[in-house]
């Protein structure tokens, strides 16, 4: 994922555990986030329509994860393995370029 | 190296504290409240001596702080102990989860004191039965003696199943009485506790991990599974423990529920702690009167001995759970638990909860007479008259 601010890191692969014996013994996480993704407990998913975004990055700015970074067009892209679906992107969008819409499952 | 005791007349706090200096414990972090203060006084003393080598000791502003700085070392891979009572355990409760769910070997002492208000320095194991739901392993001690050597057993148990361990003895009866305890020469307690070997450090710098992360729906649930496993576990650590506890130093504490005199018993007195050393005294006078009972010491709490408990009950027609304890809305706390144990399995006693003992009130070997005669009545009519008595209620 080529982003202007923050390159996401090399190496982050969800890990998925299927079964109880694959987990560690004691609930750590190895390379804290990394494998640790933390977007799979959201109801609603944030949708960036680019026709209407005037580039600001306020969303960016108030993205609490942070999940959206700026893409190399200069719009910006929503990395959902981290996006909780708190809706404030949305909120704080000038434009409304950013519409949150139920996730199908 | 041949095992000669060392005896000395300490009390049951003294006792902790001996038992913490001959674990070589690396961090210590306390907060004083009555009944516990000797304890961490004792062990400050060594430090101050300088018989103690290699232990931090970390005074703190609260019991809250008590248990985050030994969750932190114990993270960090060092053996770590506390002591509190009552007030304090209750306010270290947010934290004991903490350490139970990261899966630390932490140990400590609780000093039973009953809960304020009205406020109260005496026994009641109120406050220790209270956190019953935290995931700590909970071994009650009869007597000096059982301090000592359950807080040097509750560290290798501990240690092993990486899950943390509580050693409750009961307010002045054992903290501020003397007594003979049978010390371990040194040689022998290193090698009966060898130093621990941690599941995972926080200083292992080139392996990173993140303590206490985030655990998803799609996570958390397995790892409430793992530390119910590691209980169960836990099951046969304690008897292996005992067993060689007993092999090495004499006293043998194989059983989770020691039995005294059960065999032929029509009936027995089922307790915890100190209260059963009365019990215990009281069966031997009741036997030469004629009466058939026997004692069920349950020493530890968590894990609960369920299969021993069964085995006991199969035997016998009643048993009077003797709890210095109550949970208000509900019954005497073990009782609650014995009566659940049994439930699904063949064994039906008539089992019926004595509430004694309440705030440091005096228990004794009439009072177990006394419970004895009516244990026996209702035997005999094979029905209850109360299930759960007020025994020493003023009426
Ligand atoms: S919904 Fe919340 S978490 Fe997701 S991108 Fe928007 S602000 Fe960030
Ligand atoms: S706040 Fe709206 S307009 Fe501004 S960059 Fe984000 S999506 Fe585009």
């Amino acid at each position: 994922m080529n982003t202007l601010f923050g390159e996401r890191k090399e190496g982050a692969v969800k890990i998925v555990l299927t079964s109880v014996d694959e987990y560690p013994e004691a609930p750590i996480s190895l390379g804290t986030t990394l494998t640790n993704f933390t977007g799979d407990w959201r109801t609603f998913i944030p949708v960036v329509d680019d026709s209407k975004c005037v580039k600001c990055y306020i969303c960016w700015k108030f993205c609490p994860e942070p999940a959206i970074y700026i893409r190399e067009d200069g719009y910006v892209g929503i990395d959902y393995d981290y996006c909780k679906g708190c809706g404030i992107c949305a909120n704080e969008c000038p434009t409304k370029a950013i519409t949150m819409e139920k996730e199908e499952k | 190296m041949e095992y000669k005791p060392i005896r000395k007349v300490v009390s049951g706090n003294y006792a902790a504290a001996y038992a913490v200096k001959h674990a070589r414990v690396e961090v210590v972090a306390a907060y004083p409240i009555t009944p516990q203060t000797s304890i961490i006084e004792k062990i400050a003393e060594f430090l101050a001596n300088g018989e103690v080598e290699n232990l931090e000791y970390v005074p703190v502003e609260s019991e809250h702080s008590a248990m985050a700085a030994c969750i932190g070392a114990s993270a960090a891979g060092a053996r770590v102990f506390t002591a509190t009572s009552a007030q304090g355990l209750a306010l270290m409760h947010e934290m004991l989860h903490w350490a139970s769910g990261a899966r630390l070997p932490v140990v400590m002492v609780d000093v039973n004191r009953a809960m304020a208000p009205p406020w109260s320095v005496w026994d009641d194991q109120t406050d220790s039965l209270a956190q019953r739901d935290t995931g700590w392993m909970q071994f009650y001690a009869e007597n000096n003696q059982e301090v000592y050597d359950g807080v040097l057993m509750a560290f290798k148990v501990a240690e092993t199943v990486n899950l943390p361990a509580m050693v409750v003895e009961s307010a002045f009866i054992l903290s501020h009485t003397y007594d003979v305890v049978e010390m371990i020469p040194q040689e022998l307690v290193d090698e009966f506790l060898p130093p621990r070997k941690p599941l995972y450090t926080l200083t292992d710098f080139d392996n990173p991990i993140a303590v206490g992360a985030l655990g998803t729906p799609a996570d958390y649930y397995e790892f409430r599974y793992k530390i119910q496993k590691a209980m169960e576990k836990a099951k046969e650590v304690i008897r292996d423990v005992g067993k060689e506890f007993g092999e090495k130093f004499g006293r043998d504490y194989s059983q989770m529920i020691e039995l005294y005199r059960t065999e032929d018993a029509d009936f027995v007195f089922m307790g915890m702690g100190s209260l059963m050393g009365t019990v215990k005294q009281a069966v031997d006078v009741l036997r030469e009167e004629g009466y058939k009972v026997g004692a069920a010491k349950v020493r530890w709490f968590r894990p609960f001995p369920k299969e021993e408990l069964y085995e006991l009950a199969k035997n016998v027609e009643g048993i009077a759970v003797l709890d210095r304890n109550y949970s208000f809305g509900m019954e005497g706390i073990l009782f609650t638990e014995a009566k659940g144990a049994l439930y699904n399995t063949k064994a039906k006693p008539l089992m019926k909860n004595y509430i004694v003992g309440l705030g440091g009130r005096d228990f004794t070997v009439s009072d177990v007479r006394k419970i004895a005669e009516n244990m026996k009545a209702i035997i005999e009519k094979g029905e209850l008259d109360v299930e759960v008595d007020w025994y020493h209620l003023k009426r």
